[in-house]
């Protein structure tokens, strides 16, 4: 499973009617199992590339290529967690994971062993008849990544999927993310602004510029994991990360 | 506490009711309430040759439940088209804004050259008055529905029959349902105000106007209290299934 993202541009229409340059010839490829995190200030257009790829956007120019095979729609090979609040409130943890599975008409008793695989795997046993409002900010993003995981695509898409959380929940759901992806091999990109995250859980960091966003940029982390944040290894590379950002950042902020 | 403290002033208006008839002491102006508690409590007992009160009030049930029934058979999916399509928006809603502000009664006169005197014509009036807070409502509803939760449909392999069925519908049907609530209650009031107009020979809005023409005003209070107590009862229904099913949203942070 290798996917490529080829030139892509992106341009959009502002409300006065002048083009806005998103994306400019943004290239890089995936391998297999590889965990990615594309890193930005805000406003460079990381969620605009990952919604190409996901086929919830289109692109001006270029192309999305999942072995070989352009994407232009969502497929069901990817799979990808929004930032916050995108659980179906009406449903309970259960039917909220159930989703994809009940799309494809599978029936209820094959789709239960597969709802409790994910349940667990996200620790949430004991959870499943709960609705979405009675659950913590933490719990719920696992149950997005549950959900996700149910429909067994090879690539999770993950759009700021910790940013909401307070710092605590946020280190211990990077933990537990990097535990379930090396449990499950999936093929992971993940989109953030925190340069911390990105270290703790890359391979490699695509590192973007601000408008129009472009790739700076592609840093692969070295040493093995678990990461201690507090070594100098993982100093050095954050520091050479957050000067980047930093000359990218708007002036202003 | 506040249910027991809700009570004090009706028992106190009931209380006054008496004062006031006994000093007043003239049945065709305020009969005592000793002349309406026994016609509210025979309904099955046949009134000034017009049927029970029960009788009555199955004709009316009857009727509001054609009008709103077909009210909710246009709005809600004409809503649902509206809500989800801008150029079916754009089409329908000038119209719409131009024929919401007419009174529902306003239509009685030409419904009845339309349709003559008959059922049809109260209907109509039922279905106008119905029409426009469900219709307004299911728009309001579907335009409501998370785009996130429409990607994540999307994402996970739904057509778009399925986000319909299984995102936009469940998604906006708290607020639709709040329309049918709103919209039956002025179907409700439509229904008696078109059975006190000419033409009707049955229903609650007959029965009090045939018993002013016979001086009857313990029955016409008796059939106000009637037709007040159903309106409420079918509110606290529609009130009941909204807090089971669709608690979700009142709850939802």
């Amino acid at each position: 499973m290798t996917l490529v993202v080829r030139d892509v541009s992106r341009t959009f229409s502002s409300g006065n009617g002048e083009p806005v340059v998103a994306l400019t010839n943004v290239s890089f490829s995936v391998s297999d199992k590889e965990f990615i995190c594309i890193l930005g200030p805000s406003g460079c257009g990381k969620t605009t590339v990952l919604r190409i790829i996901a086929g919830l956007e289109s692109v001006s120019s270029g192309s999305i290529l999942l072995n070989g095979v352009p994407v232009t729609r969502p497929c069901p090979k990817m799979a990808m967690i929004f930032q916050e609040y995108s659980l179906f409130p009406w449903r309970t943890v259960e039917e909220n994971i159930a989703f994809g599975l009940e799309l494809r008409g599978v029936k209820k008793p094959d789709r239960l062993s597969i709802e409790e695989k994910y349940l667990d795997l996200v620790g949430l046993k004991g959870f499943e008849h709960r609705f979405p409002y009675e659950l913590s900010g933490g719990m719920r993003q696992r149950v997005a990544v549950a959900r996700a995981l149910a429909i067994e695509p090879s690539i999770l898409l993950m759009d700021e999927p910790f940013g909401a959380l307070d710092a605590q929940t946020r280190n211990r759901m990077q933990h537990e993310l990097l535990h379930i992806w090396e449990k499950t091999q999936k093929t992971i990109l993940f989109v953030t602004h925190s340069v911390d995250e990105a270290v703790f859980l890359a391979d490699r960091i695509v590192v973007m510029t601000h408008r129009p966003g472009k790739i700076k940029e592609i840093v692969t982390i070295p040493g093995t994991r678990p990461r201690d944040r507090t070594s100098e290894e993982f100093g050095q590379v954050r520091r050479h990360l957050l000067d980047m950002i930093r000359e990218e950042s708007d002036p202003i902020q | 506490m506040t249910r027991r403290l809700g009570l004090v002033l009706p028992i106190l208006l009931i209380i006054a009711w008496e004062v006031v008839a006994i000093i007043v002491n003239n049945p065709f102006f305020l009969p005592k309430p000793e002349a309406v508690i026994p016609v509210l409590l025979s309904p099955f007992s046949d009134i000034l040759g017009t049927g029970s009160l029960v009788d009555n009030a199955v004709v009316s049930i009857e009727r509001v439940i054609l009008g709103f029934g077909i009210a909710a058979a246009v709005a809600i999916p004409l809503g649902i088209g509206m809500g989800r399509f801008a150029v079916l928006n754009d089409f329908f809603d000038v119209t719409l804004e131009l024929l919401r502000p007419i009174p529902p009664l306003a239509w009685v006169p030409l419904a009845l050259a339309w349709f003559k005197i008959g059922i049809v014509s109260i209907v109509f009036v039922i279905f106008i008055g119905a029409v426009f807070p469900i219709l307004l409502n299911t728009v309001d509803g579907v335009r409501g529905v998370k785009n996130t939760w429409v990607e994540v449909g999307t994402t996970l392999g739904a057509s778009e029959r399925q986000i319909l069925s299984k995102v936009i519908l469940p998604g906006a049907a708290p607020t639709i349902w709040t329309g049918l609530r709103v919209g039956f209650g002025i179907a409700w009031m439509c229904v008696v105000a078109a059975e006190i107009l000419p033409g009707p020979t049955s229903g609650l809005g007959y029965l009090i106007m045939y018993a002013y023409n016979l001086g009857q005003i313990n029955v016409i209070i008796a059939g106000i209290i009637v037709i007040g107590l159903i309106g409420l009862t079918i509110d606290q229904g529609f009130k009941a299934v909204e807090k089971r099913w669709f608690g979700w949203r009142r709850l939802e942070r």
